[in-house]
C-alpha cells in the first residue's frame, strides 16, 4: 500500500498510542516515545515493522507516542492509520491483513 | 559479592561503604553494640534565649560547615517548607558538600535539585524520593551514594552512629520559646513528630522551627525543650492543604475492590484473625477499601482488634471511634480524620525507632499479627521493589515496607497485575528492596499467591474458596498480556544503595541509560 495523505489514528490516553504515517521517502522511518521504551522499546518495533510488511507498507514515516498500548492496541492503531491515510474505510481485508 | 536475595553487590561498593551484603532477616539477632551520644551544649544559664531570628543565624550559632550531616522529617509531606527553606539559605552561605539526612524527600523538594548539581548537596539518606530528586539521582547528578533506608534502618543508622547528624531541624507545628515541640496545633498540625524523635536524641544541635509560637510549656511535649538548642519562628513551615488532606474517598474502582475483597477473605480465613489481633496497612486505595471491608467482618464475626499501627487513616481512627479496636499506635498521620484522632486517649504516639528499628530491644513491629502492603513489583522469590520504577528510575520509598513485611506473622502484598503494560509480578524485579523471605501472601486481580516458604498458610487454606495460584502462574498471566519485558538497560556506575533494615546492602541502584534499540 502506498501512503496518500498523512493520516492519525489513537489517542495519548493511558494504554493507548497514538499513530501517525505520513509520505516516506524511500523507506520506513519510526520515530518512538513510548512510557514504557526500556521495557518494551524492541518489542513495539518489531511489532511496528510486522503489521506494516503485512499491509504491504514499505515507504513511510511513522510517529508512535505510546502510552502503554499492549500489542494489540498497537496494530489496530497502526492498522487505522494506514488505512485512513489511503482513504479506505470500507471492505477492510478482516481476517487478511488486518488480524 | 551474592547476597541473600541473590543481587550482586559490587565489592568496590563494599568497601567504599564499609558495609556487608545482605545475609538474612535475623542475621543480627542477639548482636550488642554501643548506642551513639551526641556532643551536647549546656544551657545552664537562666538569661538566654533560644529564640534566634532567622535561619541564617541558627546556621551561624550551629557553626555549619562544608561537609556537615543535616536532617529533616516529613510528617509535612507534600506540604513540607522546611528542607527548601534551610537548603536555600545554606546554599546561599556558599557551604559545599552536605549529607541530607531525611526521614524521606518528595515532590515537594524539587527545588533542591540545583543545590545537587552544584555540589551543595553531595549525599543524601532517605526513605527514598519522588520526583525531580528521584531524576536527578538516577540520572548520576548526585556525587556521592544515595542511600536509601527504610523508617526503621534509619533510626538504626542514628542510634548506633553510623550516621552522625550535625544539626536536626524539626518543623514543630507548635514550639514555646525554650524548644518544647509538638505535633498537635497549630497551622500545619501534622499530629506526630515521631520521625524526628531519634534526630533530636542523637544530633549535635538541634533547631526546632515554628510557625506557631506557643507560651511556655508547650506541654505534654513530643520533643522536650532538653533536646532542642534553638527555636526559629517562621511565617510558614508548610501548606496545611498538602500535609493532611481531606480523607480519600474510598476507591470505586472494581479492580482494587475486587482485591481488597480478596485480601479481607484471605485474613478471616487465617489462623492470626481471632480476637486481640493485630493490623496495619497503607494509603493506597486497595488497602484502605480492605481496612474498611475488614471492620465489616469483624463486626459481623464479633472479633475485636487489640492495636492498630500506622501510617494511620481515617478508616483505622473509624476502628477506634466505633470501639473495635483497644488502641491505635501511631507515627504518622495521613489525613485530618487521622491528625484530630491522636487527641483521642487511647491513641499513641510513638517514636519511628518504637515502631520499627531492629537495633532495639524489639520494636512494635515486631508484634504485629498482619500488614497489608503494595508494591511497584512483585518477583517469582517474593521479592519486592517499593523504590525503583519499572523503567529503572528512583521513584519511591522504602517507608516502613521492609520492617512491617520482616516483623509480621502474615505479610500481604496487593499489587494489580498489570500497571498499563508494566507487569507487577516478574521474573526478577528491578531493584530488591523487601527480602522474599519477609513477603508471605501476593493478591492480585488475577489469583493470590502464597509464598512457598509458608507451607501453614497454604495448608490452612486449602478448603478456602479463593482464586490460588502459584507465583509463577501469575507472572505467566502477565507475560501473556503484555509481552515478556526486556531488562532496562543502565550503566555500571551506581547511584544508590537499597540498605537492609540492619545495614548491610539489599542491592544497589545504577545510573540510567538513554534507551538504544538492540535488535535490527
Amino acid at each position: 500500500m502506498k501512503i496518500k495523505k498523512p493520516a492519525i489514528a489513537g489517542t495519548l490516553e493511558s494504554s493507548d498510542c497514538q499513530v501517525t504515517v505520513e509520505e516516506g521517502e524511500g523507506r520506513i522511518e519510526l520515530s518512538l516515545e513510548s512510557v514504557v521504551i526500556n521495557q518494551f522499546g524492541n518489542q513495539i518495533r518489531r511489532v511496528t515493522y510486522e503489521t506494516l510488511e503485512r499491509l504491504g507498507v514499505n515507504d513511510v514515516k511513522i510517529t508512535i507516542v505510546d502510552k502503554g498500548a499492549l500489542d494489540c492496541t498497537l496494530k489496530a492503531r497502526i492498522e487505522g492509520a494506514v488505512y485512513r491515510s489511503v482513504g479506505q474505510m470500507e471492505h477492510l481485508p478482516w481476517g487478511g491483513a488486518v488480524r | 559479592m551474592i547476597n541473600a536475595v541473590g543481587r550482586d553487590i559490587p565489592e568496590e561498593i563494599l568497601e567504599i561503604t564499609g558495609k556487608d551484603v545482605f545475609r538474612g532477616n535475623h542475621y543480627f539477632d542477639g548482636k550488642q553494640y554501643k548506642k551513639h551520644g551526641p556532643t551536647t551544649t549546656c544551657v545552664i544559664n537562666s538569661n538566654g534565649s533560644k529564640l534566634v531570628s532567622s535561619i541564617h543565624d541558627v546556621l551561624v550559632k550551629c557553626g555549619i560547615r562544608d561537609g556537615m550531616t543535616v536532617s529533616f522529617h516529613h510528617h509535612f509531606r507534600e506540604g513540607d517548607y522546611i528542607v527548601n527553606m534551610v537548603m536555600e539559605e545554606i546554599h546561599k552561605m556558599g557551604i559545599k558538600d552536605i549529607t541530607i539526612c531525611a526521614s524521606s524527600l518528595g515532590k515537594a523538594h524539587d527545588p533542591i535539585v540545583p543545590y545537587i548539581e552544584d555540589g551543595t548537596i553531595t549525599n543524601i539518606q532517605s526513605s527514598g524520593v519522588r520526583g525531580k530528586i528521584g531524576e536527578a539521582i538516577s540520572n548520576g547528578k548526585l556525587k556521592g551514594l544515595a542511600i536509601m533506608r527504610s523508617h526503621g534502618g534509619r533510626v538504626r543508622a542514628i542510634v548506633t552512629g553510623e550516621t552522625k547528624i550535625d544539626i536536626a531541624f524539626i518543623g514543630a507545628p507548635t514550639c514555646d520559646d525554650y524548644g518544647n515541640c509538638r505535633g498537635i496545633g497549630g497551622k500545619s498540625n501534622c499530629g506526630v513528630l515521631s520521625y524526628a524523635i531519634s534526630d533530636a536524641r542523637h544530633a549535635d544541635k538541634v533547631v526546632a522551627i515554628t510557625d506557631c509560637l506557643v507560651p511556655f510549656p508547650n506541654f505534654p511535649a513530643h520533643i522536650s525543650m532538653t533536646q532542642v538548642d534553638y527555636v526559629v519562628e517562621v511565617d510558614a513551615i508548610g501548606d496545611p492543604a498538602k500535609i493532611a488532606t481531606g480523607a480519600a474517598k474510598p476507591t470505586k474502582d472494581q479492580r482494587k475492590l475486587m482485591m481488597a475483597d480478596y485480601c479481607t477473605q484471605f485474613v478471616v480465613n487465617s489462623p492470626y484473625f481471632k480476637d486481640g489481633f493485630s493490623y496495619q496497612t497503607g494509603v493506597g486505595g486497595a488497602s484502605i477499601a480492605s481496612t474498611i471491608s475488614l471492620a465489616k467482618e469483624m463486626k459481623k464475626r464479633n472479633v475485636r482488634m487489640r492495636f492498630g499501627v500506622g501510617g494511620l487513616t481515617k478508616p483505622m481512627c473509624d476502628l477506634l471511634i466505633n470501639d473495635q479496636v483497644d488502641c491505635l499506635l501511631d507515627t504518622q498521620d495521613f489525613d485530618q480524620d487521622a491528625v484530630e484522632s491522636v487527641k483521642h486517649l487511647r491513641h499513641f504516639r510513638i517514636s519511628a525507632g518504637e515502631y520499627a528499628n531492629p537495633f532495639n530491644k524489639g520494636a512494635v513491629v515486631n508484634k504485629l499479627d498482619f500488614v497489608i502492603l503494595a508494591a511497584l513489583e512483585v518477583d517469582v522469590n517474593f521479592n519486592c521493589n517499593v523504590v525503583v520504577g519499572s523503567d529503572g528510575m528512583i521513584t519511591g520509598a522504602q517507608g516502613g515496607h521492609p520492617d512491617t513485611a520482616a516483623g509480621a506473622k502474615c505479610s500481604i502484598v496487593i499489587a494489580p497485575l498489570l500497571q498499563g503494560r508494566i507487569p507487577a509480578i516478574c521474573t526478577e524485579v528491578t531493584t530488591v528492596t523487601t527480602p522474599g523471605e519477609s513477603v508471605d501472601v501476593v493478591i492480585t486481580d488475577y489469583g493470590i499467591a502464597i509464598n512457598p516458604r509458608r507451607q501453614d498458610l497454604i495448608e490452612a487454606m486449602k478448603d478456602v474458596d479463593l482464586p490460588f495460584k502459584t507465583i509463577e502462574e501469575l507472572r505467566d498471566i502477565a507475560y501473556s498480556i503484555t509481552g515478556e519485558p526486556e531488562k532496562v538497560q543502565f550503566t555500571d556506575r551506581v547511584v544508590g544503595i537499597i540498605e537492609s533494615r540492619d545495614g548491610t546492602i539489599m542491592d544497589v541502584v545504577r545510573q540510567i541509560k538513554p534507551f538504544e534499540f538492540t535488535e535490527e
